[in-house]
């Protein structure tokens, strides 16, 4: 049950906290982002620039970067997937636990970006796993990637832990493995995955 | 031993490396590492074969990264795969856009105002200088030092990164050179704070070797690690600090003389012994050399324009004929080869990468090795993905 | 550097038959290069690298090249004889005239070397071989036994242009991945069909979506 705003207010100011699990709950969950130490291309660069000194990102409880998919709770999809790469990379999405989250950093990654032309290179990362927060650029940066973990904390801060909007971990019968793609003759096989992408409507 | 001693008769068994016998009974493991790997310095997989700790086998796998470059590059305009150079080797975009500046003007006949080329060496050498310390900072990174180098690194990287986004207007991918000279011109303000910022560079060598030359744990890990004969690195065509580390004397800068470096007094500083530590010291070296090009450079530069006014910018069409134009990135030599068919088009258009090239050597070099020593060996080849599969 | 030919003359020398001709380079550059015969490619390559002149220790730069086929129509004088009719009297005469002939000229794939000499400084050498043509007989000997530099590189021309190196002691596809069939580099190449989203389309690009969306049935 919601506690109305300005009673929690002058509760505090009178030393009494008050709180609701769901709040105390997504604040944990948003104050120790772990992302996956993986980069893909150029964007990868400015990932760490955003970790070191000058820029810090562990002021936004992010800095512990896991080499391992198990322990991490998120993935930044720095750079160019290209069409070699992009089974291993919805491969160790799934690998990941949930609770999990995706940052599409760059053009690249995105749509494919300036590369979107080439024979090799799969025009968005989003046509095989679901993306929490996209970031242009080319590359973006660092002050944009804090940005898409301001972005990605508020959506975590908003998220119900029940109902019909409850994220996909607390919902037993959501999708939790996604198919990974097979290169094959031509071209990967299926080349996106309709039950995360469908191509927009182009309005001209 | 040092390495003029190890000289080798016969090149022509060069062509594999030594296939090695295991000892003793145990199973042999293989192992990928990569393309997710926290030291493969992006996408990039080793598919190693070990005998407990040992080498017995390592095949690069490459092409995780390989987004079409050069095929994109023939269906545009010349001037149009200028900012695509950028994002060969990210690290080294000015490099790069000097190289291709360098062989469309050759394939064009081309010149280049004085004071264009001018500040081509400046930002080339603060470029070597901000890789090479990046570089250096991973290999340590690699050796078990977690982020402390790394970071004195990256804020070294960081005063010269906001030099080239004042100047070009983006950090990494700046997108800069012409052919026939320079986007914009630099400032006497710009000038300015980049004296500022080299002249702290000496110290911050200084702060940085302090603390990695003469390291005990430095020493017990890169000494005697990885070692690369100088005729087996000349015949791969290994080139950059890598070669030199090996004891060739082979600078571009030196041998082609291209742009002005001619004028500048340098040293170019060689290994003894082809190890990893060489390597290190190599690229510390180059460092100061770096920093003494620029302390000529800057200050002598000259007033004119930035660009060659004959410079024919709309309608760009060089006539038929071909053209290879390199130049010594901080990874090597970095060469870009321009086929015109008449067209505003290249017919064909090649990068030479040195980051690919010279791991041809990287299973000869970690044959017999520990597999920890493995990444501190490809470490000190200093590769970046971008360049390597383009 | 010795003169072209010098090193034709020298070649020719220690490599009896080679076939070496000399291939100009109209650019600025300046950079002309030789063809040699792939059969003895070999042998060329071997005295390029120990001949203690030239020297040409260090294989810089592999790159395959395809050439199309190529449509040439030049103009021909012809000589032929008509009959026409002069003062009343019919009489065959011989003219000459202008002929538009067409005539296509086989493509084919091509590998360029650069070579540099380390011990001696210079260069560029510019070495090319061809193929038979573009389909069955693409095969070259591998120069990798000579100069480790070109293995990646070879693999590279064999992934992307389909150049088979014969004598490569690990050709592999390098940037594609095993199972791809097709070689992307060449000219006629058709990449896949995914161009069902196309926001700032043009040129090739917007016909390609257009196509696209027609077969879709958009």
């Amino acid at each position: 049950m919601a506690i109305e705003e300005n009673l929690k207010i002058e509760l505090g100011k009178q030393g009494v906290f008050v709180t609701t699990l769901e709040e105390l709950y997504n604040w944990g969950r948003r104050s120790s982002i772990w992302p996956m130490q993986f980069g893909l291309a150029c964007c990868a660069i400015e990932m760490i620039a955003t970790t070191m000194a000058r820029y810090d990102l562990a002021r936004f409880g992010a800095e512990v970067f896991r080499p391992s998919p198990r322990q991490a709770d998120l993935m930044i999809v720095s750079g160019t997937v290209t069409k070699k790469m992009a089974p291993q990379v919805v491969r160790l999405y799934n690998q990941m636990a949930e609770p999990r989250y995706v940052i599409a950093m760059g053009a690249c990654a995105i749509s494919g970006g300036p590369f979107k032309q080439g024979y090799n290179v799969l025009k968005g990362i989003d046509r095989y796993i679901p993306v929490d927060v996209h970031i242009p650029g080319c590359p973006p940066r660092p002050e944009a990637l804090i940005q898409a973990f301001m972005t990605l904390q508020k959506k975590i801060d908003e998220q119900p832990l029940t109902g019909e909007n409850r994220p996909r971990f607390l919902n037993q019968n959501a999708q939790g493995e996604f198919p990974v793609p097979e290169p094959a003759d031509h071209d990967l096989e299926p080349p996106s995955n309709p039950g995360v992408w469908s191509a927009p409507v182009v309005i001209r | 031993m040092s390495i003029a001693e190890t000289k080798t008769e016969k090149l022509d068994g060069w062509n594999r490396p030594p296939t090695m016998e295991p000892e003793g009974e145990g199973e042999l493991l293989e192992i990928a590492m990569g393309p997710h790997h926290p030291s493969t310095h992006g996408v990039f997989r080793m598919d190693v074969t070990l005998d407990g700790e040992r080498v017995m086998r390592l095949k690069p796998v490459f092409g995780y990264l390989h987004r079409n470059h050069e095929k994109i590059a023939e269906g545009a305009a010349y001037l149009a795969s200028m900012p695509y150079t950028d994002r060969l080797d990210y690290f080294c975009s000015l490099s790069n856009n000097w190289a291709y500046a360098l062989a469309v003007e050759k394939l064009v006949g081309q010149a280049v105002p004085e004071r264009a080329q001018y500040i081509r060496v400046i930002l080339a050498e603060l470029t070597r200088i901000q890789n090479h310390a990046s570089s250096i900072g991973f290999l340590i990174q690699e050796m078990g030092a977690s982020g402390t180098p790394l970071m004195y690194a990256f804020r070294e990287r960081e005063k010269i990164l906001d030099l080239f986004e004042s100047l070009t207007g983006s950090r990494m991918m700046c997108n800069y050179m012409r052919f026939g000279g320079c986007r914009v011109d630099v400032s006497a303000a710009w000038l300015a704070s980049a004296r500022k910022v080299v002249a702290g560079l000496p110290a911050f060598v200084d702060e940085f070797e302090a603390l990695l030359t003469t390291n005990e744990i430095l020493m017990a890990r890169c000494q005697g690690v990885g070692v690369l004969k100088p005729d087996l690195a000349v015949n791969a065509s290994v080139t950059g600090p890598l070669l030199r580390a090996s004891g060739v004397n082979y600078d571009i800068r030196k041998v082609d003389r291209y742009g002005i470096y001619d004028r500048f007094k340098f040293r170019v500083p060689l290994g003894d012994h082809g190890d990893v530590y060489d390597r290190y010291m190599v690229r510390v070296l180059e460092m100061r050399e770096s920093i003494r090009i620029l302390e000529q450079a800057l200050p002598e530069i000259p007033a004119g324009p930035i660009m060659d006014p004959k410079a024919k910018i709309r309608g760009f069409r060089p006539k038929p004929g071909e053209a290879y134009g390199r130049i010594e990135a901080p990874k090597g030599e970095l060469g870009f080869y321009l086929i015109s068919d008449g067209s505003p088009n290249p017919y064909r258009y090649r990068v030479r990468p040195p980051s690919l090239i010279n791991l041809t050597i990287l299973e000869d070099m970690c044959l017999g090795q520990n597999v920890a020593d493995v990444v501190l060996i490809f470490g000190s080849v200093d590769i970046v993905l971008g360049e390597v599969d383009r | 550097m010795k003169t072209f030919e010098e090193i034709k003359t020298a070649i020719e020398a220690a490599v009896p038959g080679a076939g070496v001709e000399f291939v100009p380079n109209p650019s600025p550059s300046a950079q002309h290069s030789i063809r040699v015969a792939p059969d003895r490619a070999i042998e060329i390559a071997r005295f390029l690298r120990d001949d203690s002149e030239l020297a040409f220790d260090f294989c810089s730069n592999v790159t395959g090249v395809d050439w199309l086929d190529k449509e040439i129509s030049e103009k021909v004088k012809v000589k032929r004889t008509v009959t026409k009719t002069v003062d009343g009297v019919e009489q065959s005469v011989e003219e000459t005239a202008d002929e538009t002939r067409k005539r296509v000229e086989p493509g084919y794939l091509e590998a360029v070397y650069h070579l540099f000499s380390i011990a001696k400084k210079h260069g560029p050498l510019v070495i090319r071989m061809r193929t038979g043509n573009r389909t069955d007989r693409v095969e070259l000997p591998s120069l990798t036994p000579i100069w480790r530099g070109a293995e990646f590189q070879e693999r590279e021309v064999f992934d992307l242009y389909g150049i088979v190196f014969k004598g490569h002691p690990d050709l592999r596809r390098i940037l594609m991945w095993e199972g791809f069939k097709d070689h992307p580099m060449r000219r006629d190449y058709v990449d896949p069909d995914d161009y069902e989203y196309e926001p700032t389309a043009h040129d090739a690009v917007l016909k390609r979506a257009q196509a696209h969306q027609a077969a879709a049935g958009k």
